[in-house]
């Protein structure tokens, strides 16, 4: 589009939002329109840019964040001013809290009455001020492509997040010259980096050799920074075992012996007892949140703590660090890797080992059919069934929030990088669906699973909708207990079984699949779970599983608030059969 | 205790909203905040005095910096910098004050010795005008007070501070050149370990 004469097509501000977008690498776009946006709209059909119709602008931002963290570039959605505008907000705070980068479009009433309360006049950029990494007002067309340019780097620089930008009707219907190039943006701020010569470089390679039961807590900073072969590399060359937040399933793999799995809240009891007794931990772009400390009082108490972190603004939030190295991941690591000996005693990795126990034996998903379907059952043979196929890498999970979130994460083994996508910081209800149309936008030669709750499948159901005009063939498994399951399980545990408003009733989802004229079945029985994955998988369309299970189940071990991460609530004993975790 | 902020910002609308609003979010309260020109177009430069746990330090100046509208940020402790504050003092000065006549001249002598100067005479007020320290300010407050003059209006500024010496200031490093403007070899912020200690200052009153 650039034109290096001085003669630069005068385009209208619509097109040259587009034509920025194009420019930008954009292919598809997640958008609702109304009034303030529909001189956009009117220019969407000259641009070679796909434009999901979502049923809720909620589930516009929740694909853009679906789209990002299954392709690593930027997801967009639009709305119009007012409702359109409100209604992202949801999605935008999702990506905020999990460091998402998407860039929202928001139409805007004409800059002229600006401040009025005209129609559908909200101020967004002041509702998403603390929501947003950023967020621009423009109010003319020639402002448009280098906001909007601006907002991409933004996104994606540094810590990603989501950026939104305000675009008037009248700056949208204006001429302006446009020139691709000559909008880029300045060049930018420098981002706080960890200097080569910092004695920090050396506290922190004193201690790596010092330690004797260090632990590595892998986050969501490595697929960030696409750190994960040099995660790998460090943790062989110094035998060191590696527990994942949420958010950092993925990022170093399953199958790899020093992987421990999922820490925290409701993470295995070897992989929290192992961070308790550690002497140093190794934090790799993770953040410390309360879910994966537990309190912080008896936190890794005899650990010294090194933190490697892109954000400052992270050092010493939650948790006292004795060595901050700040900067890219990869980068400190590509540094750190050439100074650090190899190191072969194996001690430590086998006392992790040896904490394990007699776990598998006892877990629910070993154990002889009872007649009973388990979350776990249908989790673990989703996981299978893609495995026997050999499908796992092209596999992406996209899960909702609560207990089945919890399940996946431990009996899903993520072996690939973006095969989870997971609403962690904000554990946003319903957004599960909208972010898989998101995923399945931006890999659509991937499998893509949605595995949702029966209480947060119904937050967004609208967006089958959207599946069937996209025609996108998206594999749907609701984990239906008949509860809000993760609620019901506090109030059994915290308030005396008092279930109040927690049992939900639900449609019948294969007949709501069905309304949408998408095929569906039910499955209650764990012998049927397989045969109803593989026929999902294979069938080239959208497809919903009902998957009756266990009504009261637990996820286990569990932390209660105010607990330190080694007291960890077992599954009650008068049920051994339903024991997932580590009998100690 | 206090901290002192000195961050260079994009002039533009809604920073300042910006930067109150991060203060809202870490529920931090704002003792005082400046806002002016700088020597640098298109940049201001705000003083923001807060009151905060010494701990809070790091991570108010890592979440300023964070804003994408900041240019840099620094904290300056009272024995590094210059920290100065202007007041508009306006006292009820009639002959029915208690001093009656002599109230002028009392005032005017008190006024010298804190080097504040008269700047508006009415039948029954006087306003003077303070540049000092804080507790400069209070001190001749204070005096007003105790001597049972009414003061009838007060306008201070907040604090504005300013590294000491030449090139001293972070913030005029940051920007590369002496005068600060133009092309720079721009260094980033050095957010090391060391700078996790956070600037310890007493909160005691400064001596001019
Ligand atoms: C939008 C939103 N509202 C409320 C919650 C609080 N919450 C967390 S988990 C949960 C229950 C989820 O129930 P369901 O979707 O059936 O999944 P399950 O826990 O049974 O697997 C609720 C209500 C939330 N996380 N998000």
């Amino acid at each position: 589009m650039a034109d290096n004469t001085n003669t630069n097509p005068q385009l209208t501000g619509a097109e040259i939002l587009w034509a920025t977008l194009v420019g930008e690498g954009i292919t598809t776009v997640f958008g609702y329109p109304g009034g303030a946006i529909l001189p956009a709209y009117d220019a969407l059909r000259k641009f070679p840019i796909h434009h999901v119709l979502v049923r809720h602008e909620q589930g516009a931002a929740h694909m853009a964040d679906g789209y990002a963290r299954a392709s690593g570039k930027v997801g967009v959605c639009i709305a119009t001013s007012g409702p359109g505008a409100t209604n992202l907000v949801t999605g935008i705070a999702t990506a905020m809290l999990d460091s998402i980068p998407i860039v929202c479009i928001t139409g805007q009433v004409s800059s002229k009455v600006l401040g009025t309360d005209a129609f559908q006049e909200i101020d967004i950029t002041g509702i998403t001020l603390p929501i947003t990494k950023h967020n621009y007002l423009v109010t003319r067309a020639e402002d448009i492509a280098p906001t909007l340019r601006q907002a991409f780097q933004v996104a994606t620089t540094g810590r990603p997040g989501p950026v939104l930008v305000d675009i008037t009707k009248d700056a949208q219907q204006a001429t302006a010259p446009f020139d691709f190039a000559a909008a880029a943006p300045t060049e930018h701020r420098p981002h706080p980096m960890l200097r080569a010569d910092s004695s920090a470089m050396q506290d922190a390679i004193e201690l790596i050799k010092n330690a004797k039961r260090p632990v590595i807590l892998a986050g969501h900073g490595i697929i960030e920074s696409g750190a994960r072969a040099q995660v790998i590399d460090f943790a062989e060359r110094r035998q060191i075992p590696v527990a994942s937040t949420l958010l950092g399933l993925g990022a170093f793999p399953t199958y790899h012996p020093l992987s421990l799995g999922m820490m925290g809240m409701h993470g295995e009891a070897w992989v929290n007892n192992a961070i308790q007794q550690s002497d140093l931990l190794l934090a790799f772009g993770m953040r410390f949140d309360d879910r994966v400390t537990g309190n912080l009082a008896k936190y890794a108490p005899n650990a010294k703590k090194i933190h490697i972190e892109i954000d400052p603004a992270e050092i010493n939030k939650n948790v006292k660090v004795d060595v901050a190295l700040i900067g890219d991941l990869r980068k400190v690591l590509d540094t750190l890797l050439p100074l650090m000996p190899k190191n072969s005693d194996a001690s430590w990795i086998k006392e992790v080992d040896a904490m394990k126990g007699n776990a598998s034996v006892r877990d629910i998903i070993n154990l002889p059919d009872n007649g009973h379907l388990y979350a776990a059952h249908v989790i673990h043979d989703i996981w299978a069934e893609a495995l026997a196929a050999n499908r796992l890498l092209q596999t992406i999970i996209v899960t909702d929030v609560g207990q089945h979130q919890m399940w996946e994460a431990q009996y899903y083994k993520h072996d690939a990088l973006r095969s989870l996508i997971t609403s962690g910081g904000l554990g946003t209800m319903g957004f599960a669906l909208p972010a898989a149309i998101g995923a399945k936008a931006a890999c659509p030669e991937k499998d893509v699973w949605v595995i949702a709750g029966d209480g947060g499948f119904q937050m967004t159901a609208a967006e089958l909708s959207t599946i069937q005009q996209e025609k996108m063939a998206i594999n749907i498994a609701v984990i239906n207990n008949g509860f809000l399951g993760m609620v019901r399980q506090w109030q059994e545990a915290f308030y005396d079984k008092n279930y109040a408003e927690s049992p939900i009733l639900s449609p019948n989802f294969v007949a709501l699949a069905a309304a949408h004229g998408i095929a569906g079945a039910h499955v209650s029985k764990r012998k049927d779970v397989t045969a109803a994955v593989t026929q999902s998988r294979t069938s080239g369309k959208p497809f919903l599983i009902d998957f009756q299970v266990e009504k009261e189940d637990g996820v286990y071990p569990m932390i209660a608030p105010g607990s330190g991460l080694h007291e960890m609530v077992r599954r009650p004993a008068a049920n051994p059969l339903l024991e997932t975790a580590e009998d100690v | 205790m206090l901290h002192t902020f000195v961050a260079l910002v994009q002039d533009k609308p809604g920073v300042l909203t910006r930067v109150a609003s991060l203060f809202r979010r870490l529920n931090i309260n704002i003792v005082s905040l400046t806002v002016g020109e700088s020597e640098r177009a298109d940049t201001s430069r705000m003083t923001i005095v807060c009151e905060a746990p010494d701990t809070a330090a790091h991570r108010i100046r890592a979440s300023l910096y964070k804003l994408e509208i900041t240019v840099d940020v620094d904290e300056v402790g009272r024995s590094e910098g210059v920290i100065r504050e202007l007041c508009l003092i306006k006292v009820a000065a009639g002959p029915s004050e208690p001093n009656g006549l002599h109230s002028r001249s009392q005032i005017f002598e008190l006024a010298q010795v804190f080097r504040a100067r008269v700047v508006d005479l009415a039948p029954e007020s006087i306003m003077l005008e303070m540049t000092g320290s804080s507790s400069k300010i209070e001190g001749l407050i204070q005096v007003l007070r105790e001597s049972n003059y009414t003061i009838l209006e007060v306008s201070r500024t907040g604090r504005m501070a300013m590294r000491r010496g030449k090139h001293t200031s972070r913030v005029l490093k940051a920007l590369g050149t002496p005068n600060g403007n133009g092309p720079t070899n721009f260094t980033p912020p050095d957010f090391s370990t060391d700078e996790i200690i956070p600037n310890e200052f007493p909160d005691v009153h400064e001596e001019e």
